[in-house]
């Protein structure tokens, strides 16, 4: 009875942590994407992962910058598959439709996405549960704008349970809108943030984010100051580059030859 | 296309007829040359001896009490076209015969209901069930059977008697123009057999070539083809039901049955659906016809099966069964070769169809217009450079387009999200001739300028359009909350208007970077 007894509670504990692993690593496309920031994927534990929701609030006029680290976001976990973005028609009247050649100037390939219009956040739910379902896809993106009552606990649930089934990366963009309880594996909040000062001749604009990870299933929040690598392809921190190549605290210099010539390397190297 | 023992059939329909048992003849009227002339009446008005074609004024003197209608000839060809839909469950082939007739091709088509007179018998009752006064008739020529309606309802005329069944009829009958019909008239010529026996040459002399080949069809000489409403489908299934079927659950089980023949048939000859249609036919006579585009040829049942149940689910205007549905058809409206090809071990082209799979459902529900990808533009001109398109036909085309390489170490040059219109902007302080403001007003929030990078000067295509549209002077800039806008002048300062005095330019925002 005894020896009966214990083998049943370590068949217990066996499928616990079968069960475990399973919910951390979802189906089809497991594992987790890194972001190429070291500090935010050192707080991830290794990156974004794959098979789940991810949200994205901006304030209404910081929605052009949250489109753009969103779409950062979904290069990272897409690795060449196809990303679907789900727009709700008020959101292009407020803040702008995307624009093919600018997702080109940020480094992304317009050949692998596919724009799906819907009139409300209703039928974008729909939409949203339906392409999370196809495993063919990298990410499905779902952009609305404004409060709503639909996107409830159940809704995330339901978009997070089709997510892991499928390994699909579900990220949700929210635009003028508070956060409400979901199922949601990171939450963050995103601004743009002033470039980096610079001289008058260099090259100004590229995209930077200050970003607040606000909540985080497994593990830490944070808050950084990323820039979005047009040409690597991947998050990197303005603040090392920042220092790099003006740093602050020291009297002007002018850009000096060694550091601007350390950081070209780089980037090849990267 | 019509030839020998190819009947064609016209019904005449007189869509106000009366349900009613009235005693007061009705009428219908419309304005003819400055005079309000009768255009339809009901047998009541027949036999007090009104007619077709009389003024109002002496349908009045003879018979005061008779209700008058306006004619309106938008319901009319609406009611005509509605029929036209039903007699779709007769023969896919239906034509419209306007004013008040419908041609049908019922060539191979009269066996399936026990043949001619009691396709005519069924179609006849059943019209007259829903409270139209039809007439028909059935023969080889479309010509010849549009003369029998008019004055031999329910004749069927076998091949090759086609001028002895017209011989007898007045030679209004031909439905040929009134002047000639006049014509006719005073050169003593009462039947279409008077004017057979004489010669074609006279005829056609006096009263025009196409005259005698409308004479020469009435005799079932030669033949004209009808236009059909619709293109004939490549396949079509349907059920009929004795007891009609009202509830989603026997629709739904209906429709997977109909898939999966349809399959089976398409499958023999190796084709695949583009388009496919669905037509439900109420017992009381109104059609509902849904439609189901998809991006490949589609060769599974559970497909069909799937597309349509989204498409029924997201009817804005759900499917109404009334009384029941009696017959229930799915076609094939387009078909395409399914090429079989052997599939290697690289998931990508797996891949691909479940992406074609997933962009067809989701056009079925919201429509194909809002699932889009895009194709590059060799233009210049922002706006245009890309061009969207619905993902269900050109999924394959934007997946292998190639996009302009951006200038690698610049930053993005071009913004993420680009409004449909540029929105105008108020530049309360920006320097002459070329420089970005220092403040301005977008949505009534003033934002100061830290950074600007510019001016990049577009032109607009003078060699498209005939009118002369300014030159555009892009800035980028920055505002102190580090927001990145693009935003333009139209025009150049100090360019003069046509009156010579100079126009202050007006500026735009047109898109925000990330």
């Amino acid at each position: 009875m005894a020896g009966n007894g214990s083998s049943a509670g370590t068949l217990a504990r066996l499928r616990d942590r079968i069960a475990r692993i399973e919910t951390d690593h979802g189906g089809g496309m497991p594992g987790r994407a890194s972001l190429g920031h070291e500090k935010a994927d050192a707080v991830l534990q290794g990156g974004l992962a794959r098979g789940a929701m991810h949200e994205v609030f901006a304030e209404g006029r910081h929605s052009a910058a949250a489109s753009g680290f969103i779409a950062g976001l979904a290069q990272r976990v897409c690795a060449n598959r196809p990303l679907l973005w789900v727009r709700q028609d008020f959101a292009a009247r407020e803040s702008g439709a995307l624009s093919m050649r600018g997702w080109r100037e940020l480094g992304l390939d317009p050949c692998l996405l596919v724009t799906v219009h819907v009139p409300g956040v209703e039928s974008a739910l729909r939409t949203a549960a339906d392409a999370l379902a196809c495993d063919a896809l990298g990410a499905v993106v779902m952009e609305t704008w404004g409060e709503t009552r639909l996107l409830d606990l159940v809704a995330s649930r339901r978009l997070t349970l089709a997510a892991r089934t499928s390994g699909v990366t579900g990220l949700l963009l929210r635009v003028a809108a508070t956060p409400l309880p979901s199922t949601a594996e990171t939450r963050w909040i995103v601004r743009p943030a002033r470039s980096p000062p610079c001289e008058a001749w260099q090259a100004w604009g590229a995209p930077v984010f200050e970003t607040r990870l606000v909540r985080n299933r497994h593990g830490q929040t944070g808050q950084w100051i990323m820039e979005w690598s047009c040409d690597e392809c991947l998050f990197r921190d303005v603040s090392i580059r920042d220092a790099q190549t003006h740093p602050q605290p020291v009297a002007a210099a002018p850009a000096d030859r060694p550091d601007r010539a350390r950081v070209v390397a780089l980037r090849r190297a990267g | 296309m019509l030839r020998s023992g190819e009947p064609a059939e016209t019904c005449d329909t007189q869509s106000r007829s009366t349900k009613t048992k009235e005693t007061s003849p009705r009428i219908v009227v419309a304005k003819q040359n400055n005079g309000l002339v009768i255009t339809a009446l009901d047998d009541a008005a027949a036999r007090i001896g009104l007619a077709i074609g009389q003024p109002l004024a002496n349908a009045r003197a003879i018979c005061p009490d008779s209700e008058v209608f306006d004619a309106d000839e938008t319901a009319d060809s609406k009611a005509l076209s509605g029929i036209a839909d039903w007699c779709d469950r007769f023969t896919p082939l239906v034509a419209l015969d306007p004013p008040h007739g419908l041609l049908l091709d019922i060539t191979g088509c009269a066996h399936l209901f026990g043949g001619e007179a009691a396709l005519m018998r069924q179609l006849c009752s059943a019209l007259k069930r829903q409270g139209f006064d039809v007439s028909a008739a059935i023969a080889g020529t479309s010509a010849c059977a549009r003369a029998l309606t008019r004055h031999a309802h329910g004749r069927i005329v076998a091949p090759g008697e086609e001028a002895g069944a017209v011989a007898a009829l007045p030679v209004f009958a031909l439905g040929a123009d009134d002047a000639i019909t006049r014509g006719l008239r005073r050169a003593g010529l009462k039947t279409v057999g008077d004017v057979a026996a004489r010669g074609r040459h006279e005829i056609a002399a006096r009263f025009s070539a196409a005259f005698t080949a409308l004479l020469e069809q009435a005799l079932g000489q030669s033949d004209a083809p009808i236009n059909p409403r619709k293109p004939l489908p490549d396949f079509i299934v349907e059920k009929r039901f004795a007891e009609p079927i009202a509830t989603d659950g026997a629709i739904a089980r209906t429709l997977a049955g109909l898939a999966r023949t349809l399959i089976a048939a398409m499958e023999k000859q190796g084709k695949g659906a583009r388009r496919l249609e669905a037509g439900f036919f109420r017992t009381d006579g109104a059609v509902r016809i849904i439609a189901v585009e998809t991006g490949r040829p589609v060769t599974r049942g559970e497909t069909i099966d799937r597309l349509f149940r989204e498409r029924l689910d997201a009817l804005a205007d759900p499917l109404d069964p009334g009384f029941g549905f009696d017959l229930v058809r799915l076609s094939a409206v387009r078909t395409d070769l399914v090429v079989q090809e052997q599939r290697d071990l690289d998931t990508h082209v797996r891949d691909n169809d479940e992406v074609a799979a997933l962009v067809d459902r989701l056009a079925a529900r919201i429509g194909s217009q809002r699932v889009v990808v895009h194709l590059p533009q060799d233009t210049h001109i922002p706006e245009r450079a890309s061009f969207p398109v619905p993902a269900q036909q050109h999924l394959a085309a934007a997946m292998r387009a190639e996009w302009p390489a951006r200038i690698e170490g610049e930053p993005p040059l071009r913004p993420l999200r680009m409004f449909a219109r540029p929105e105008p902007i108020e530049v309360t302080l920006a320097e002459v001739p070329d420089k970005p403001p220092r403040h301005f007003t977008w949505r009534r929030v003033t934002h100061t300028v830290v950074r600007a990078e510019g001016p990049e000067r577009i032109a607009m295509e003078w060699w498209r359009t005939q009118e002369v549209r300014p030159t555009r002077d892009y800035f980028r800039v920055e505002d102190e909350a580090g927001l990145r806008f693009w935003l333009y002048r139209d025009g150049l300062y100090n360019e003069a208007a046509g009156n010579g005095e100079a126009v202050p330019p007006k500026w735009f925002l047109h898109g925000l970077f990330a």
